[in-house]
């Protein structure tokens, strides 16, 4: 069993650099490059708290399966400089089979980088850019290393050209001239060759961009939000392509006015959305409240960040779950989803906005900062989410015509009452967040209190999720079970147990609430030995699971909290730890 | 849908729902009500194309009283529930009626940003200087050494706010006061309101019986303005400032730019995946 990225035709490297240096451009750059020569891709980067003229990494890992997660440690690292590193180090494992490449010019590689034991190259950048024309050392370093990855020097120009899109005619040209230059002069002799070019076009997408676009893809219209990291790209993808779609997106001066902006939008009959970060949903928990009583559909995106308060702004974790679960006051049941990737955020927040506007009731969907600012190549989503095909699409049941007995609330069958927009002549009622009767007046009657309470449970627990409540891979009696962004560390780390003879099955949630807890169970099975993965210190799920009674006794927690990013090497070693104990 | 939104025969008693007030004998809230279904009325609005919004407190159950749509929603947010239908639905005629507690004290961050985003919102807000639903406590406009309150014994000891000023500062185009005790001039205003196209304020003077009974000597203590209506925000600001809070009317209208998103599909989501393409 390696520990090593076991990805054929393919590496993983970082990019790091003072601010200023270029290291994301480049990052970006390298990305589009190694789309366009074939490969799957994933771009994740690291910022400190700075706004600008901070520290910057971009890291990059390739190759010709889809990229799930970063692996283990870095193939390469390319320092453009070497200031401010230290505050990296250790998101940037080394070991001894690792390269790190340098400028000659630039000041000595600091110390803690060198106890990896990994080589070093020093490479003639600052002085092949000094012999462009406003030369860059990150462009002459990116053409270098292109070569020395075996990508075909059309795709870095083409790579090039897409991503300094915005950029002057000569500031592009300079630039191409510094990455062909640097292509030049690489010693790639020992080049992988580079894959073939895929049969279907694929996307360059961020996790972010990939939220806004599952929005829009679920008919989302009308989006209000007050701005915050790591959530702001979201709302920026959306704001001016709504327009073009005939919706609108309006900046609210704070989460309690955008939560119940929606509210009242979605009351009007437009889906909407919003998405926010830890502080802000904290905010918009008594909102939800009233959208879940009022029957109100509405999304919210939470791209979850270090908490708690403020935290860590700019780097991921996955400790909202028990706020999206339970943050509530009251009985309030609502939809608690995780997408568990970046192409699945497309699918997942497609899903969502379908099932609230069909449920008529509120569903978190959580991304996390890992997902949402990183960029990966991916083969397009299909048509709909989780064989959704298969069953009428979802959406609102709107009350079509003058009924003289609407009655709003009025609890039906399957608990889902239609809904009057605001137009109708003969719907009219008044939404209600006080406790009310089925025609929508206030009540504090026991009887409608239970009615209602029953209600708006039984259409939430009474539907069928149809198989997208869970991603399942692999057959074994280990089992990983996780959910969200941690499904990308879990499914390779079980793929490399497989690989290495210990047979291990990988469950990752995407609903976590309601829990489909019999599906659930089903596929636990008789499973040996269980872990759950999650990143964040009190292991969320995992108490969740057991407090849903959906999980067996001697399944054991591994969870560790942000912002270092869950490796697979670490999840193999906690199943294994565990497995070798169990058989002594 | 009825897009004319005109429907000539409804009196203003066929505004009002079935649904029977909490309100406590007396209290001013009754003669809101009967003035915003006069209004509705003399406007020949379609119930259907008129929604009431609502924050938390005596005066917020008034969406329920009439017989349109209506959101009663959670404390302090009616202004962004109106905000976000308003947007969405910018056919609708969007009316938000809450308390003085609603609006100046858990709402006022909305208040403010509602007068400087002047949307065609109508904001009646039943100013009694009291907490009413959760039984007497001070609010923002109460006077500083009014020690009834349990939670204030000795009084708030802060200015009271003033509405009409900090509307004014923050960039609402109509601004009215209005008295409960005058069903006549509220209904008048409240039509000139309504028919406003921007954001427009009204604040009504509505006495609580139960918890501020002296309120009732409001009706001789209000008097029509003596200043005509002005579109001079820094005349409206001398006159607001130097006015008993008592002067009824019509105390400033200005046309300003309405916010409105104003969007035709030219895309589809098909169009917008292709910015993805390699
Ligand atoms: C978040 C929140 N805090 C407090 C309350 C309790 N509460 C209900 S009504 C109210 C004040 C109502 O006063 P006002 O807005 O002046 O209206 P009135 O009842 O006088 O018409 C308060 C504080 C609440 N419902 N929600």
């Amino acid at each position: 069993m390696t520990e090593r990225s076991t990805l054929a035709g393919g590496a993983t490297l970082a990019i790091t650099g003072s601010g200023g240096s270029g290291a994301v451009t480049a990052g970006l750059i390298l990305l589009a490059a190694v789309g366009r020569a074939g490969y799957y891709g994933l771009l994740g980067r690291s910022a400190g708290p700075q706004i600008r003229g901070g520290e910057s990494a971009a890291m990059l890992r390739f190759g010709t399966q889809p990229i799930e997660c970063m692996g283990d440690c870095f193939d390469l690292l390319v320092g453009l400089d070497w200031e401010n590193v230290a505050r990296f180090a250790d998101e940037l494992p080394l070991d001894r089979n690792s390269l790190i490449l340098t400028d000659a010019q630039a000041e000595p590689i600091p110390e803690i980088l060198l106890r990896s034991g990994a080589q070093v190259r020093s490479l003639p950048w600052k002085a092949l850019a000094d012999a462009q024309t406003e030369g860059r050392v990150n462009m002459v370093a990116l053409g270098m290393v292109g070569a020395m990855l075996g990508l075909p020097l059309d795709a870095l120009e083409a790579g090039a050209r897409a991503t300094l899109g915005g950029k002057s005619a000569r500031v592009l040209s300079h630039s191409l001239d510094c990455v062909r230059s640097g292509y030049a002069a690489a010693d790639a002799s020992s080049v992988p060759s580079s894959a073939s070019a895929p049969a279907v076009a694929r996307w360059n997408i961020s996790g972010n961009e990939a939220a806004g676009l599952g929005a829009v893809r679920g008919g989302v219209r009308f989006v209000a939000a007050y701005p915050i990291t790591p959530a702001s790209e979201v709302l920026e993808w959306l704001a001016p392509r709504l327009e073009l779609l005939g919706g609108s997106l309006l900046q609210a001066e704070d989460e309690l006015a955008s939560i119940n902006m929606i509210i009242g939008s979605s009351f009007g009959g437009v889906p909407s959305l919003t998405a926010t970060s830890g502080p802000g949903l904290s905010l918009m928990v008594e909102g939800l409240g009233l959208a879940v009583a009022s029957e109100t559909p509405v999304v919210v995106v939470n791209v979850q960040r270090g908490g708690p308060s403020t935290g860590i702004p700019t780097k991921s974790e996955q400790s909202d779950l028990n706020i999206a679960l339970h943050g509530l006051h009251g009985d309030a049941p609502h939809l608690v989803l995780a997408a568990l990737g970046i192409r699945d955020c497309v699918d997942t927040v497609e899903w969502a906005v379908g099932l609230a506007e069909h449920l008529q009731t509120v569903a978190i969907v959580l991304s996390d900062q890992m997902l949402g600012q990183s960029r990966a190549i991916i083969d397009p989503p299909g048509d709909r989410p989780f064989g959704a095909g298969q069953r009428p699409h979802l959406q609102r049941l709107i009350a079509q015509e003058a009924d003289p007995d609407h009655r709003r609330y009025r609890p039906t069958p399957d608990g889902v009452s239609p809904m009057a927009l605001p137009g109708l002549a003969g719907g009219m009622y008044t939404g209600e967040g006080l406790e009310h009767g089925p025609g929508g007046a206030p009540s504090s009657r026991a009887i409608d209190h239970a009615e209602q309470l029953e209600k708006r449970l039984r259409k939430l627990t009474g539907f069928d999720y149809g198989p997208g409540w869970a991603e399942i891979r692999g057959e074994g009696d280990h089992l990983l079970l996780t959910w969200g962004s941690s499904a990308g560390p879990v499914f390779e780390a079980a793929q490399r147990l497989r690989d290495a003879g210990i047979p291990t099955r990988a469950i990752a949630l995407r609903l976590l609430a309601p829990l489909q807890r019999e599906a659930l169970l089903e596929a636990i099975g008789s499973a040996g030995s269980i872990l759950v993965v999650e990143q964040n210190q009190t292991a969320q799920c995992f108490a969740y699971l057991h407090s849903q009674r959906a999980l067996p006794t001697h399944a054991r927690s591994f969870a560790r909290p942000g912002p270092l990013p869950l490796r697979p090497a670490e999840i193999m070693r906690a199943l294994t730890e565990r497995h070798e104990r169990q058989e002594t | 849908m009825d897009v004319a939104g005109i429907t000539p025969t409804l009196r203003a008693k066929d505004y009002k729902s079935d649904v029977a007030p909490v309100w406590c004998p007396g209290c001013g809230h009754f003669a809101v009500l009967s003035a915003v279904t006069k209004a509705l009325a003399h406007l020949k609005l379609a119930k259907e194309r008129v929604a009431m919004i609502s924050g938390i407190g005596c005066s917020s159950r008034l969406p329920a009283y009439v017989d349109a749509y209506g959101f009663h929603g959670i404390h302090g947010r009616a202004l962004p529930i109106a905000s976000g239908l308003k947007a969405a639905r910018p056919d609708l005629t969007v009316i938000v009626a809450g308390g003085d507690g609603d609006g100046f004290s858990i709402g006022g961050n909305h208040f403010l940003h509602a007068c400087r985003r002047n949307m065609d919102l109508t904001y009646i807000v039943m100013d009694n200087e009291v907490y009413g639903m959760t039984k007497g406590q001070a609010s923002p406009t109460t006077q500083p050494d009014w020690a009834k309150s349990k939670l204030t014994p000795h009084g708030t000891g802060m200015r009271p706010f003033l509405p009409t000023a900090i509307a004014l500062a923050a960039g609402a185009s109509f601004i009215a006061r209005g008295f409960a005790g005058d069903p006549n001039g509220l209904t008048k205003l409240l039509v000139e309101a309504i028919e406003h196209p921007g954001f427009a304020f009204l604040q009504v003077l509505s006495p609580c019986q139960t918890f501020r009974p002296e309120q009732k000597e409001w009706k001789h203590l209000v008097h029509p303005s003596d200043m005509a209506p002005t579109d001079d925000p820094v005349e409206a600001a001398r006159f607001i400032q130097a006015d008993d809070g008592m002067a009824l009317g019509l105390l400033y209208v200005r046309r300003l730019p309405v916010w409105q998103p104003q969007n035709q599909a030219t895309a589809t989501t098909a169009d917008l995946e292709r910015e993805f393409a390699l």
